[in-house]
């Protein structure tokens, strides 16, 4: 494994997206979600959601590493927001 | 209108064989006259280029290594993407499109972004070298291909014969094996045909995982310069031999391969 | 309706497991190189996020994305429309069928690197064909040293190699259409333009979305046939995405900023993947 050359922060991050697929698979055979429609033109799922979701805040995280000099966190908390919100409403 | 139209199939037909016969033309030739000046056939032909790519050793292996991983790459897809490609024309389950995508997104991810881990990777698990590390690194854009295309053969399969089958007693793998790949043999056929030809064309990644023993046809090619210059003739008799398996192969699935093309789902 | 069953994940597994052996173990490895400046495997630093913000702001990134986006528009320019019309002229039926579709297919078996061969001789002013014919016709052509026409050259290449290919797809969606929509039409004694507009085009969305799909995705990861032929060159006039990471990666050995790159083009494949496969299945769905 040493060339895989880990380190804490990344170990973490996978860890939080593996997490989060397990906890995905969980809530869908717990409480199976339905495709609707949201603000976003077209019908999604979940798992859409979820992708739509973290590709829109890695373009996030990407675009204020490009533009601007804030600390990282605020990338961060603003993609989370973002998150949370096509997670809801889209 | 029937004239018009043959007459573009000619023009584009020239278009696309025109460099085919210039390289063929070349490979008869003698450097000096390659060199020397553009003539439209070979002025004297000769067959030392290809005497040189059938009898040296460096140039016959390779031919050879090619062979061998490509041959394995198509045996693995195929095994592996045959029963996927079932489950995804047959059943809804748990994230099955998401799965898809994701497949998809590594038939379109490009060889190079994947270069620098797959070198560390396969010296890590001591397979450099090797024409199975090849195979493998193959897979990550022949089994999705594979899949995808199987995928639109299977879904062309009415379904009521899965059940018929069922019904009568037969358990899956024997219906699977007995009845169903006999009915999607053109399917196989064209799926192979593609791992095989983007496996056979390929040159970033089975150049990056090899360096002697395992040298493949390709790579062997863009390391023909020697102290006098490019050995163009040689290039070009080692070019047309690597044309031959594809040629023969696409022969016996010619009457299916434009479905093919079109991933089954005409 | 498809039967939902989850026993189906079973006839996955081996698929995903393969896949993920050789895309997730390395993606993960990429992410990691990304974030640390690695001199050897013992002596590595975590630096966060700073070769992201360098490599966004390296003018490399910037030219070769920028040429990378107009040559895969070209790309789709040409061969789509050029694909259509050879599909269209390919005979229906005799001898003519199964003959044409192998020449067609010929381009598409040629090794990469010998197509970019192929095309160095021939486009050679004194020993190659269509470079000895641009200069006998009084055009200063060389691929060489002209900018212009080296980027020309790579993309009759690419056209060249790859057009067979949409008219393949093109042909077997036009061979999908019953000849009773055809007959239809003559009774109507529809034109040739509304036989196309109105029959055809229809039928040819779904392989047609399958074409531009594949041959934008390919040009995005041209490598070999611009890196035999010109070398990228001249100066970086075709270096293209894959060639410059390529630099990175082995010409230069630089582990932190090839992997940002690697990332950031991984990020662009993935959203333009998605945008063609939504559109797909919402294609399929409505259908």
């Amino acid at each position: 494994m040493g060339w895989m050359a880990w380190t804490l922060p990344t170990a973490l991050f996978f860890a939080g997206i593996a997490l989060l697929l397990v906890a995905m698979t969980v809530w869908q055979t717990v409480s199976p979600g339905r495709e609707r429609k949201g603000f976003l033109p077209l019908t999604t799922s979940r798992g859409d959601r979820l992708f739509i979701g973290l590709l829109a805040s890695a373009y996030g995280h990407l675009l204020v590493l490009a533009l601007t000099d804030w600390p990282l966190w605020v990338a961060t908390a603003i993609c989370a927001t973002g998150m949370a919100i096509i997670m809801k409403w889209g | 209108m029937r004239l018009r139209k043959s007459l573009v199939m000619l023009v584009y037909l020239l278009f696309v064989l025109v460099p085919i016969y210039s390289l063929v033309n070349m490979s008869f030739k003698s450097n000096r006259e390659i060199l020397g000046g553009l003539t439209l056939w070979p002025t004297a032909p000769t067959l030392d280029n290809y005497r040189v790519v059938f009898t040296e050793p460096t140039w016959y292996t390779s031919y050879l290594n090619s062979l061998s991983y490509v041959s394995m790459n198509m045996l693995i897809s195929l095994l592996v993407a045959l029963p996927a490609a079932y489950a995804f024309s047959r059943y809804r389950f748990l994230g099955d499109k998401h799965m898809f995508f994701w497949l998809l997104t590594n038939r379109m991810a490009p060889p190079a972004v994947f270069l620098l881990p797959f070198f560390q990777l396969y010296s890590a698990v001591g397979l450099f070298d090797t024409p199975i590390a090849v195979a493998l690194a193959h897979c990550l854009f022949n089994v999705p291909l594979a899949v995808w295309i199987l995928e639109g053969f299977m879904s062309s399969v009415p379904k009521e014969i899965d059940e018929t089958a069922y019904i009568d007693g037969y358990t899956f793998p024997k219906f699977f094996i007995r009845i169903f790949l006999p009915m999607i043999r053109p399917g196989i056929g064209v799926t192979a045909f593609f791992c095989f030809m983007f496996s056979w064309v390929e040159l970033l990644l089975a150049r990056t995982l090899t360096s002697v023993d395992a040298k493949p046809i390709v790579a062997q090619m863009t390391r023909t310069v020697s102290a006098s210059g490019i050995d163009w003739g040689v290039l070009a008799a080692a070019g047309v031999v690597a044309l031959l398996p594809g040629i023969a192969v696409i022969y016996f699935v010619r009457n299916h391969v434009a479905k093919g093309f079109a991933l089954g789902r005409v | 309706m498809k039967p939902y069953n989850n026993k189906a994940w079973w006839l996955v597994l081996p698929v995903f497991v393969l896949v993920a052996f050789s895309a997730i173990i390395p993606m993960m490895t990429v992410v990691n190189y990304s974030v640390q400046d690695i001199f050897d495997p013992s002596t590595r630093y975590f630096v966060g996020t700073e070769w992201y913000r360098e490599i966004l702001a390296d003018p490399r990134l910037h030219d070769s994305l920028l040429r990378q986006f107009i040559y895969s528009f070209c790309v789709l320019a040409i061969e789509v429309p050029l694909g259509i019309v050879v599909a269209l002229s390919m005979p229906r039926r005799g001898l003519g069928v199964p003959f044409s579709l192998i020449l067609l297919s010929l381009p598409l078996l040629v090794p990469w690197n010998v197509v970019g061969t192929i095309w160095q001789i021939i486009g050679r002013e004194d020993i190659g064909l269509y470079g000895w014919i641009l200069n006998s016709l009084g055009l200063d052509y060389n691929y060489a040293s002209n900018p212009r026409d080296a980027w020309i050259t790579v993309l009759v290449m690419d056209v060249w190699h790859w057009t067979s290919l949409v008219a393949l797809l093109c042909y077997s969606g036009l061979r999908s259409i019953p000849d009773v929509y055809y007959q239809a039409a003559r009774i109507d004694r529809a034109s040739h333009w509304a036989v196309f507009r109105f029959i055809q085009l229809p039928k040819l969305k779904n392989v047609l979305l399958i074409a531009v799909m594949l041959r934008f995705m390919d040009s995005f990861m041209i490598y070999t046939e611009p890196f035999v032929l010109t070398g990228g060159g001249p100066g970086t006039a075709t270096t293209f995405l894959s060639q410059t990471l390529t630099q990175m990666a082995l010409g230069q050995f630089d582990l932190g900023r090839a992997a940002a790159f690697s990332l950031i083009y991984f990020l662009i494949i993935l959203l333009v993947t998605w945008v063609f496969y939504t559109a797909m299945t919402h294609n399929d769905n409505k259908e």
